[in-house]
């Protein structure tokens, strides 16, 4: 007994000396090392388009900056949350409390990158988003250190729309996946096609990885929309774009949108069933000789071309450790204002800013899915129509109800 | 139990925060207390509920809900989720006890199953993302429970440490009352022979029904627990999966032991937090656990150890 | 939506689609439940496995036997899904279940749950949780039928045909056959069954075997379907429950209509008020627990 009531007193003071200290933190890196998680869907849905691939670009990124930043070591640390919120913002919370995290990247699912951003908040550590997608990210949702790197359902809807209700495609149906991101991207697109004299003739939820899309697809089949837009990702976009074409949805006039694609959507798909398909894409690897220069690199390890997430995550990783390095400390407060005041440029993204809410705003491109004839390769598959103006893509700052803008 | 067994327990309990991860702590106390809960059912009363997490769940997503939107103080919304988590209790108990065996267990289970599409789809509990950023609030309007020390450099929420162990030796101490009082006397004698009890003149339904209560309304404490410690509510405490983990962390520490759930729930959630490296071997790792108690060791860990001992535990 | 006499009969048809499944597992179940007494909670686990025998014979058994061309084609999966998922039913039935008889039911349907666990944990570390697709759907079902209401895909419509045959063949063995005289004796006294000579653990085991094979041989008609996932079986198992208990559980036709039946209502559920859909049958399930508390084709106890 007596043992136990030292070992009590014992931990009291230790806890009356930490807690003394906590204030007085030296500039330099905490902890002698700058820890790097990756946490994302590394199983399910989403697992091919981000996953480990997501890993991969951000060691990639780590050992092109050197291992090492301000002379202690880079750690790259990842795990799968499954895509639930619970399981990533307890694994949040035990990375920031027990394993020194100091930012977290990937976060594909909206569900859970809000919960992790919104811890990430409360203990002051960066979150580096490049898989989500949902605006809330950036706006009621945002905080003082988290970034949306990649892209958001503002761009993804606004590029798409103004692509397809001009060249006719003015009655639209959706079929969304029932979760913040689907919401997200719904409401989003929605907006612009109204604005653009386009009319939205309703919609159907779906829960994230359905199999069997037939009755959601009859219901829009008997909406009668020339549109079916799909606000989904991921397998649930490809199954849904095969099973139309089972139902023979295609043949009778209404054409199917998917307003989020991945390079590895439409290898799944295959051309033959994709070509002629138009959506926003953040990044393809085939822009140019950096863009290609970096892909090659990457599909030397990971066996295939990165998508906008894992290409991105490599890209918000190094400007992480340049800010770090340009500020002299890995303190949150210090790397955030750097990361808001350097410009990005590199291969990833072009003309690129932080702004104030956290969105990265870049230039975002409207693509288009080859034919067969015209791919010369296992992964050309996409061609670039149009270039959308960082400043034309995303939702201006003045618009954002994030807190951290100041009005 | 001893005496000197309580005071382990407590003091043990005091003190861990100190030396554990603290948020595994208060999980493991969360656990247990549902585990303790699902144990009056099924270990003194000998029925099977493979519904428990739409309790559990159920007043996570309420509390989370009057905390969160209709900003009461965490103590009001524990209270609330496991009023909730009687009623519910009482409903579905209500229609369950007609039935006995794997049949109370299937409609359990189905029901259960009601509950978690509620979750999934009413307007209030966020669907697929769960009800997010709960937040932990003063207790009785005075104490932060968000408030943190630092430990050995690690931030610790010790008054909401704190709060949740005394509530979870509440809990364990209602039931622990409830088991030895004369009220749990007849739930035994329902459970080794339910004719004898009716012909003795208990109104067995009523009695099953109290407890089945009872037990919901615990379960549904743990549950708000939980939602202020990870300060969410999600879908995963509502489905069947959790409903199957509580059968499994009684069934592992000792069916009808008091001290075997919250064996049961510690080798079960350790096991899940230090291999969560090896991602869903795990799944596999407790079906394993699951044949092998059944198969094996049908009393579990503590009833074993009570039958070397000669000793009820 | 409006209810068009279109769009309620597309629906209806791909509740009945859906209703297959439920009718070919309910009655797997039942059929155990029928002689063993066991809620075969491995019954969505085992589905599950019999899609990916159908997968892997078709994507990698040729590799692994050393012949790169080989694919086990679908209609050969139709018969080596359900015979090697019937094995590991029979291997389960005779190691672990048999032990379980003399203690209380309830260890039975413990010990499949963990059963299911170790089976979809296993999947779930090899393959994609989102699924693979099964890309050996034959030639000749390919395409769609004009049903004059909707373009049904003439895949489904096969399925539709089969799983009814097998059902309803499955019920002809057990009501009218003296094999099913036997079975059914069994069901009510064992030992009377004994004493006139039949071997009755015999017996208990390949009715097990035999109704984890329907859950492997729907399982096989799912994959072209839907995509092969580690969690098909698990999203499937809790819904057929309650198709059980709805039916009244042992009752052979009870289990098949009531399958039929609940596909349906599901499917119609969808026009009316999407939303429900998912839960329509569990609230069915209430209404009639408060009705007829053993289900619409079960006895009193």
């Amino acid at each position: 007994m007596k043992n136990l009531f030292s070992k009590v007193a014992l931990s009291v003071a230790v806890v009356a000396l930490t807690s003394g200290m906590a204030g007085a933190e030296a500039k330099g890196v905490s902890d002698n090392v700058v820890k790097i998680g990756v946490l994302t869907d590394m199983s399910g849905v989403y697992s091919t388009l981000g996953g480990k691939g997501t890993q991969v670009g951000v060691e990639m990124a780590v050992k092109d900056f050197g291992g090492k930043v301000l002379g202690k070591p880079i750690q790259v640390i990842g795990a799968d949350h499954q895509n639930k919120a619970d399981i990533a913002s307890a694994k949040a919370r035990e990375w920031f409390d027990n394993e020194k995290v100091d930012m977290i990247t990937g976060l594909l699912n909206s569900g859970c990158a809000l919960a992790v951003q919104k811890l990430g908040g409360e203990k002051k550590k960066i979150t580096m988003n490049t898989g989500a997608a949902s605006t809330a990210l950036t706006n009621e949702a945002c905080t003082p250190y988290s970034i949306h790197y990649v892209y958001d359902t503002y761009a993804l809807g606004k590029v798409t729309a103004e692509a397809v209700v001009p060249a006719g495609g003015k009655s639209w149906y959706f079929l969304t996946a029932d979760y913040a991101f689907g919401h997200s991207l719904e409401a989003n697109t929605s907006k612009f096609v109204t604005k653009l004299g386009g009319k939205i003739l309703g919609s159907v939820r779906h829960p994230l990885s359905t199999a069997d899309f037939s009755s959601y697809l009859l219901q829009a089949q008997s909406s009668g929309s020339q549109i079916i837009g799909l606000a989904n990702a991921g397998g649930d976009t490809t199954n849904a774009i095969k099973q139309a074409r089972e139902f023979g949805i295609d043949k009778k006039g209404q054409k199917l949108v998917g307003l989020l694609i991945f390079d590895t959507d439409i290898k799944s798909l295959g051309l033959n069933v994709a070509q002629g398909m138009q959506f926003t894409s953040g990044f393809y690897w085939d822009r140019d000789k950096a863009t290609r220069d970096f892909a090659k690199r990457y599909y030397a390890i990971h066996k295939a071309m990165p998508t906008m997430d894992q290409a991105g995550a490599y890209s918000a990783t190094m400007n992480y450790l340049k800010a770090i390095k340009a500020a002299g400390t890995d303190d949150p407060d210090a790397v955030m204002a750097k990361l808001k005041s350097m410009d990005v440029s590199d291969f990833f993204a072009v003309n690129g800013k932080i702004r104030a809410d956290g969105r990265m705003v870049h230039d975002m491109y409207l693509m288009e899915v080859k034919k067969p004839a015209e791919s010369k390769g296992e992964w050309d598959i996409l061609k670039i129509v149009k270039t959308v103006p960082a400043a034309d893509a995303f939702m201006p700052l003045s618009e954002s109800t994030c807190s951290q803008v100041k009005k | 139990m001893s005496k000197s067994l309580w005071i382990i327990l407590v003091v043990v309990g005091l003190v861990a925060p100190f030396i554990v991860y603290p948020v595994f702590m208060m999980k493991l106390l969360c656990f247990a207390l549902f585990a303790c809960a699902f144990n009056l059912l099924l270990g003194y009363t000998g029925l099977l509920s493979f519904g428990h997490a739409a309790f559990f769940g159920g007043a996570s997503y309420v509390t989370g809900y009057l905390v969160k939107t209709g900003g009461l103080t965490p103590e009001l919304g524990i209270l609330g989720g496991t009023l909730f988590a009687a009623l519910l209790g009482y409903l579905v108990g209500s229609l369950a006890i007609r039935r006995q065996g794997i049949y109370f267990a299937m409609i359990t289970l189905a029901l259960a199953q009601i509950v978690y599409f509620i979750a999934l789809k009413a307007p209030f509990t966020g669907g697929e993302d769960g009800l997010q950023g709960i937040p932990r609030g003063k207790l009785f309007g005075m104490i932060d429970l968000g408030q943190t020390y630092s430990i050995g450099g690690s931030p610790v929420a010790l008054n909401l440490y704190y709060f949740i162990f005394a509530l979870f030796c509440l809990g364990f101490w209602v039931i622990y009352r409830t088991i030895n009082s004369p009220f749990g006397q007849v739930l035994k004698a329902i459970r080794e022979n339910e004719p004898r009890a009716v012909s003795l003149g208990y109104k067995v339904e009523r009695f099953k029904l109290m407890a089945f209560v009872i037990s919901a309304a615990l379960a549904g404490m743990a549950g708000s627990m939980k939602s202020l410690v990870f300060q969410l509510a999600s879908l995963t405490d509502v489905s069947w999966h959790t409903s199957g983990e509580v059968v499994l962390m009684t069934l592992l520490g000792g069916v009808g032991t008091v001290l075997g759930p919250l064996v049961g729930a510690f080798t079960v959630i350790t096991l899940q937090s230090e291999l969560s490296s090896v991602g869903s071997w795990i799944t596999v790792i407790i079906g394993v656990t699951f044949v092998v108690c059944v198969l094996l060791f049908r009393r579990g860990f503590v009833g074993e150890l009570g039958r070397l001992l000669k000793k009820s535990l | 939506m409006e209810l068009s006499f279109q769009t309620v009969m597309s629906q209806v048809m791909l509740g009945l689609n859906n209703g297959v499944f439920y009718a070919i597992l309910s009655l797997g179940l039942a059929v155990i439940f029928g002689l063993l007494n066991i809620v075969n909670f491995a019954h969505g686990a085992l589905y599950m496995l019999g899609a990916y025998v159908a997968l892997l014979g078709f994507t990698s058994l040729g590799p692994l036997i050393g012949m790169p061309d080989f694919h086990l084609n679908y209609w050969a999966a139709l018969i080596v899904a359900p015979l090697v998922v019937g094995a590991v039913g029979i291997v389960i039935e005779k190691t672990m279940l048999s032990r379980l008889y003399k203690f209380d039911h309830l260890y039975g349907l413990l010990l499949t749950f963990g059963l299911a666990l170790i089976i979809q944990g296993v999947f779930t570390n090899f393959f994609n949780v989102s699924g693979d697709p099964y890309e050996a759907k034959p030639e000749i079902l390919n395409g769609a039928v004009n049903l004059g209401f909707m373009m049904f895909p003439k895949y489904r419509l096969w399925v539709i045909c089969i799983s009814l045959l097998v059902c309803f063949g499955t019920w002809y063995v057990i009501e009218r056959t003296k094999l099913g005289s036997f079975l059914r004796a069994g069901t009510e006294n064992p030992e009377l069954v004994k004493a006139f000579g039949v071997n009755v653990p015999l017996m208990i085991t390949l009715t097990y075997g035999y109704g984890v094979a329907l859950a492997a041989f729907a399982g096989v008609l799912a994959a072209p379907i839907y995509s092969v996932s580690p969690v098909m079986g698990s999203e499937m198992i809790i819904t057929v429950f309650a198709v059980v208990v709805i039916g009244g559980m042992g009752s052979i036709m009870g289990s098949i209509i009531t399958g039929l039946l609940l596909g349906m209502v599901e499917g119609f559920t969808k026009v009316v008020y999407a939303p429900a859909s998912s839960t329509v049958i569990f609230l069915i399930m209430v209404v009639v627990l408060l009705v007829k508390p053993a289900g619409l084709f079960g006895r009193e106890s």
